[in-house]
């Protein structure tokens, strides 16, 4: 049979244009393209090139073994070095030359321990503005080993000197919530949140009102005549009244 | 029927007469000679395909996740600082790998978010706390989806899923048409100020491959990042999500997230 005209003609338009297709993706396209996919493989390479800051906790205990095993047995065993001290890769290519900042003021440790309610419930936080004002963290805190926030049982742990007056008392057995409710938020933020006190004439009168039903040897008075512009504790000591 | 056609129209103009079945059987044989140059142009490459060589590395051994676990978030941000450090992402409030949230749910049921410098200098508490039902805060970064579609969005092959199953950029192929940034339902993606491509978590792949932690997690002190494989069993993700009840950001998308929380919140968008 033979071959028609147009068929070595079109044939000629095919092969050129292929061996133009051929040529200029081979140009056009990166060495590394398709390799493992439609990108560029060395794409891969070049980010996984690009240099690391943080060190690792590893790279720090190398070298510091003693802080780290302190760290590794307190509160902030699972804080590591670099979450205070920065990015150390620098440091640990040229120990000497570079040295790792530490955060001493006290604007740093409340970025996690000052009081926040979206912060989950039990983590220990305080009120930066009330807890120990103008005191950096670290004169009563160990950073590395930080002891464990004691939370007070008694009231007599802050307020001993109240505690030890009202010992020797006519009201030493009177516990302190006969007259005080304290909020359990005063035990974070103490001078923010603080404890009620009796607001009225008649809660003392439960006692001390002629005619009460309190204990015969407290001393009675009649409220209504007694100084009446006044609160009772605005005159008397309540944890260490004079009367009697 | 070509018996039966008219006289072509060739045939009066001196040219040879072919009839459809002779023009088919050379049209076939001539793609049949061609087939192999053009499986020779496109095919081969991908079949001689080749491991980029990383010291020991072999990321067909990995494939990652993260694991956030929302109970233990404090909002500190050290996160956002470190992945700000560690991946020299701009120091300004619009550009982020990784950011915090902080979610606040009223009695009225409204809901307020708010990210201030995207959690960098921590979280001021709010003015006061009546009318608040519950609050918490939620990190969010790049889910490196399994099927991601900022990837199906790229039109020239700029962005992709590495083996082990990190969605990256390449910078240097990137044209900066942001087609990538509409795509991400998560708002993952940034474009870069200054580069001009596009930008985004790389789960710290420098780190991976020298066998360290993304920066975000070995920043956090209180252990709500988690990060591992995800398809083997004994390693800390999979015990993660073993031990917790998970869920992902936005599953009807089917984009098949590999962030995975916990303890998440039904308003979490």
């Amino acid at each position: 049979m033979k071959v028609p005209e147009q068929v070595p003609r079109l044939s000629a338009v095919f092969a050129v244009a292929i061996a133009g297709l051929v040529a200029a993706r081979s140009l056009l396209l990166p060495e590394t393209f398709g390799k493992l996919g439609h990108y560029r493989a060395a794409a891969i390479d070049s980010v996984a090139a690009r240099p690391t800051k943080y060190a690792g906790q590893q790279a720090c205990a190398a070298c510091h073994d003693d802080v780290a095993t302190r760290r590794a047995a307190g509160n902030h065993r699972g804080v590591s070095c670099e979450v205070c001290h920065g990015p150390e890769q620098a440091h640990v290519d040229a120990p000497l030359e570079v040295k790792p900042p530490a955060p001493r003021d006290r604007g740093f440790c409340p970025l996690c321990h000052a009081y926040n309610p979206s912060r989950p419930t039990g983590f220990p936080q305080i009120d930066p503005v009330a807890h120990n004002p103008l005191k950096p963290c670290i004169t009563c805190h160990d950073p590395h080993a930080p002891v464990p926030p004691v939370v007070p049982g008694e009231c007599s742990a802050c307020h001993g000197q109240i505690a030890r007056q009202k010992a020797l008392s006519h009201h030493a057995n009177l516990p302190c919530t006969t007259c005080h409710q304290a909020p359990q938020q005063h035990k974070v933020a103490p001078r923010t949140v603080r404890p009620t006190k009796p607001t009225e004439r008649s809660f003392c009168g439960r006692c001390h009102a002629e005619g009460s039903s309190g204990p015969p040897e407290a001393p009675r008075i009649n409220l209504a005549e007694h100084n009446p512009r006044y609160l009772c504790w605005q005159c008397h000591y309540p944890h260490y009244p004079e009367a009697r | 029927m070509a018996d039966e056609a008219p006289q072509p129209d060739g045939a009066s103009r001196g040219l040879p007469v072919v009839d459809r079945r002779q023009f088919v059987q050379e049209a076939l044989k001539a793609c049949a000679a061609g087939c192999p140059v053009i499986l020779a142009v496109f095919a081969l490459p991908a079949a001689t395909a080749q491991e980029p060589g990383r010291g020991g590395y072999d990321p067909s051994e990995h494939w990652y996740g993260m694991g956030i676990d929302i109970q233990k978030c404090i909002g500190c941000g050290r996160c956002v600082a470190a992945c700000k450090a560690e991946n020299e992402v701009p120091p300004d409030a619009h550009h982020f790998n990784t950011w915090v949230e902080r979610y606040v749910i009223h009695d009225d049921g409204e809901v307020t978010v708010d990210s201030p410098n995207g959690g960098f200098d921590g979280f001021p508490p709010p003015e006061s706390e009546a009318g608040i039902r519950r609050t918490f805060f939620v990190p969010k970064l790049c889910n490196h989806c399994a099927n991601p579609p900022c990837v199906q969005v790229c039109p020239v092959g700029a962005t992709f899923s590495t083996p082990d199953g990190v969605v990256l950029v390449d910078e240097a192929y990137c044209i900066g048409c942001r087609y990538c940034i509409q795509a991400c339902p998560y708002g993952a993606r940034w474009f870069h100020p200054t580069k001009h491509v596009a930008a985004k978590c790389t789960f710290c792949y420098h780190r991976l491959v020298k066998g360290l932690l993304p920066a975000c997690v070995e920043a956090c002190p209180t252990g709500a990042r988690v990060f591992g494989e995800v398809a083997q069993r004994a390693t800390p993700l999979a015990r993660f999500t073993r031990m917790n009840d998970i869920q992902v950001l936005k599953p009807h998308l089917n984009t098949k997230p590999k962030v995975y929380y916990a303890n998440l919140d039904v308003e979490v968008r």
